[in-house]
């Protein structure tokens, strides 16, 4: 327990990141350090995302899987980190 | 007879499945001839068939339907707790998220997706993996590109009638939305059912106007305020001044009353440079032109009469179709005419006669497009029948420059307010023309056919490079054109300026040389005068100078015959010594 904990505050005192999300299979938010409401809107639209992301690359390759995914917008970075029963959202500003 | 068979269906049986059933045929009506009835009529013989053996051919017509669109929004709402879990209760989901964290699954997968997370966040510190390595240089400029105006969009009258779109006006901010009058400007065609209003439209949207405004009579002309983007100033079909306001509704929030308008329909209304930014001056064909504060639309709160006399008689006023005024100038105005002089006029004058400083005629119709250059001021461009020329305000004689002679009608003209050698011009045969003067003099440098009917109304957007024109049938185009007619060229400004100085010094020269030929010829008249018995002194009545001007006519005629006869008979006399050689 200690060690997720730590493990989350390190990544969020990281340089430029803005926000992190932990969220379950049915896109319920476990732990996040954004408002509520920002949160249900990525957890949603993020996991519907994800999926679509996965099944596109199981489809190419039905042995391969989808292990990270990275949304450069204009003004900051959306990363995805998605498992098989959890997922870690992490909003970055990168280095400009 | 009527045939008629009636359905009825009982209303709480509406929207069930129809059950059809077959049916016997069944005679309804049964019309027996009736040979008395044949006495009505004659037997035609012969009768006239056309045959043709040709192959039958029919013609379709498909048009999918309007595709409209709307915009809408979605608000995301949480879901997907379990049942048991009610998501407004915090604490059944913070029990909820507790209980999550202390599965050995959570940890261990939050652990290894931490693990991943922290490289790629690294990553990104570490290296802006976007960055511009090689600074590029100055884009070469594209070489050559045709210049093109190409349709954005259409915006159609929405009404049955449809009526001329005689005036546009863009938004002032960031020309989102294009504010346009309909009304019929032919004389006694208004119908019963013609609409009324004036439309403003999302130029996003063509199909369906923004927003109507409801005038008591057509709109002629519309403006938007340039300092608030919510007032709309309209001169009226009947002579009344309108102002909207866009955030209180259709209906106007003040009218001019009818007495201290116009008689004539308003055909342009400007905004005036102002402290309060609420005061305007409108022209008409009945000779006036008349300054309005919106604040107070009772009565006007200055008039000026059109008088070329300078008397302020309104029977010899000439009739105003264009008003042109620059916020650089905010003493001076022109106003256009109908009988195609341009009158200058300055708006500090004492008096009223000197408030109408000058005149320049040259035009054979009337003016409807009246615009100063936005770089050189002292330079404008009048639009009216068949020509467009450019005046510079120093020579009153003649214009400068000028267009050739077109087949069609000119109707509207507006400078490009990006670049100072570019003008555009539209005709009443539907043809846009895009004149480039450093490029090009004899001809437009583009021309494009924008619709069939004719083109009434033109405005440039703000920032050049998109403009719209408003047709006869309420028709509104909206054309993007090219990059290379709307950026400034290197040294255009310089070679712009040295074009109007030149034009401008030649018109002096002949201006002055047409002078001293005037001079010339009235000393040389005047001395003919002394030798002459005396004439009747002063100007002669109508009648003397027709009978003077048609004696001199005919004495020329005569002296032509003269001339040609003793040709002849000096043809004759040598024809003679030839004959006699012979």
């Amino acid at each position: 327990m200690a060690e997720v904990e730590e493990t989350l505050k390190r990544i969020q005192t990281h340089e430029g990141v803005i926000g992190t999300i932990v969220v379950n299979a049915e896109g319920i938010p476990i732990r996040t350090t954004l408002d509520n409401s920002t949160t249900v809107q990525y957890a949603g639209l993020l996991h519907q995302l994800t999926m679509k992301a996965r099944s596109t690359v199981r489809d190419i390759d039905p042995q391969n899987d989808l292990t990270f995914l990275r949304i450069r917008s204009k003004k900051h970075e959306i990363m995805v980190a998605p498992d098989k029963e959890y997922m870690l959202i992490v909003i970055q500003n990168p280095s400009e | 007879m009527e045939i008629v068979y009636v359905y009825t269906k009982k209303r709480n049986e509406f929207g069930r499945q129809c059950n059809f059933s077959d049916r016997s045929a069944e005679l309804h009506v049964d019309i027996l001839p009736d040979p008395s009835l044949a006495v009505n009529f004659i037997e035609r013989d012969p009768c006239d068939v056309p045959i043709q053996c040709t192959q039958e051919m029919s013609e379709h017509e498909v048009n999918t339907e309007r595709f409209e669109s709307d915009t809408r929004g979605i608000n995301h709402v949480e879901g997907g707790w379990p049942k048991d879990v009610n998501p407004h209760e915090m604490e059944q989901t913070i029990r909820f998220r507790k209980k999550v964290e202390k599965d050995e699954n959570y940890i261990s997968t939050v652990m290894q997706l931490g693990n991943n997370m922290e490289h790629c966040i690294k990553q990104n510190n570490a290296i802006d993996i976007y960055r511009e390595y090689f600074e590029e240089e100055e884009v070469v400029e594209e070489s050559e590109v045709q210049p093109s105006a190409k349709t954005i969009n259409v915006f159609r009258d929405p009404n049955e009638v449809k009526r001329t779109a005689s005036s546009l006006s863009w938004h002032p901010d960031g020309s989102r939305k294009l504010a346009v009058a309909y009304s019929s400007l032919e004389f006694q065609k208004v119908s019963k059912d013609m609409s009324l209003n004036s439309y403003i439209w999302d130029i996003e949207n063509p199909n369906k106007p923004e927003m109507t405004l409801k005038p008591v009579s057509p709109l002629v002309c519309l403006e938007y305020n340039p300092k608030d983007c919510h007032i709309l100033v309209g001169g009226s079909y009947n002579g009344q001044i309108a102002y909207w306001d866009t955030r209180k509704g259709s209906q106007p929030v003040e009218m001019s009353t009818i007495e201290h308008s116009h008689r004539d329909p308003v055909y342009r209304v400007i905004w005036l440079q102002s402290k309060t930014g609420t005061d305007t001056f409108s022209a008409s064909t009945d000779g006036q032109v008349l300054w309005w504060d919106i604040r107070k639309m009772s009565e006007p709160t200055e008039r000026l009469i059109l008088d070329p006399n300078k008397k302020g008689n309104l029977d010899n006023a000439l009739g105003a179709i264009s008003l042109e005024f620059e916020t650089t100038m905010p003493t001076k105005f022109m106003v256009g005419t109908e009988q195609g002089l341009v009158v200058s006029c300055n708006r500090k004058a004492k008096t009223p006669a000197e408030k109408i400083v000058c005149m320049y005629s040259g035009h054979h119709g009337p003016i409807y497009a009246l615009q100063r250059n936005p770089f050189f001021p002292k330079n404008f461009l009048t639009v009216a029948d068949w020509t467009a020329r450019i005046w510079s305000e120093d020579i009153k004689e003649s214009s400068i420059m000028w267009t050739k002679y077109h087949t069609a009608y000119l109707s509207d003209g507006s400078w490009s307010p990006v670049r100072p050698s570019v003008f555009f011009t539209i005709k009443m045969d539907g043809t846009l023309d895009v004149w480039d003067f450093l490029f090009k003099q004899n001809d437009p440098t583009l021309s494009v056919k924008v619709c069939d009917e004719a083109l009434n109304s033109l405005r440039v957007q703000d920032n050049g490079h998109f403009l719209a024109c408003g047709s006869q049938l309420g028709t509104v185009t909206l054309l993007e054109i090219s990059s290379g007619l709307c950026t400034l060229q290197k040294n255009e400004k310089a070679l712009a300026t040295a074009m109007f100085e030149r034009e401008t010094k030649r018109e002096k020269i002949l201006e002055a040389r047409h002078r001293e030929m005037r001079l010339k010829e009235r000393s040389r008249s005047e001395q003919s005068k002394e030798e002459d018995t005396k004439e009747g002194d002063g100007e002669e009545s109508p009648e003397e100078l027709i009978t003077r001007i048609e004696k001199d006519f005919y004495e020329i005629v005569e002296a032509e015959l003269k001339k040609r006869d003793k040709g002849e008979e000096k043809k004759a006399i040598i024809e003679l010594p030839l004959e006699s050689d012979i």
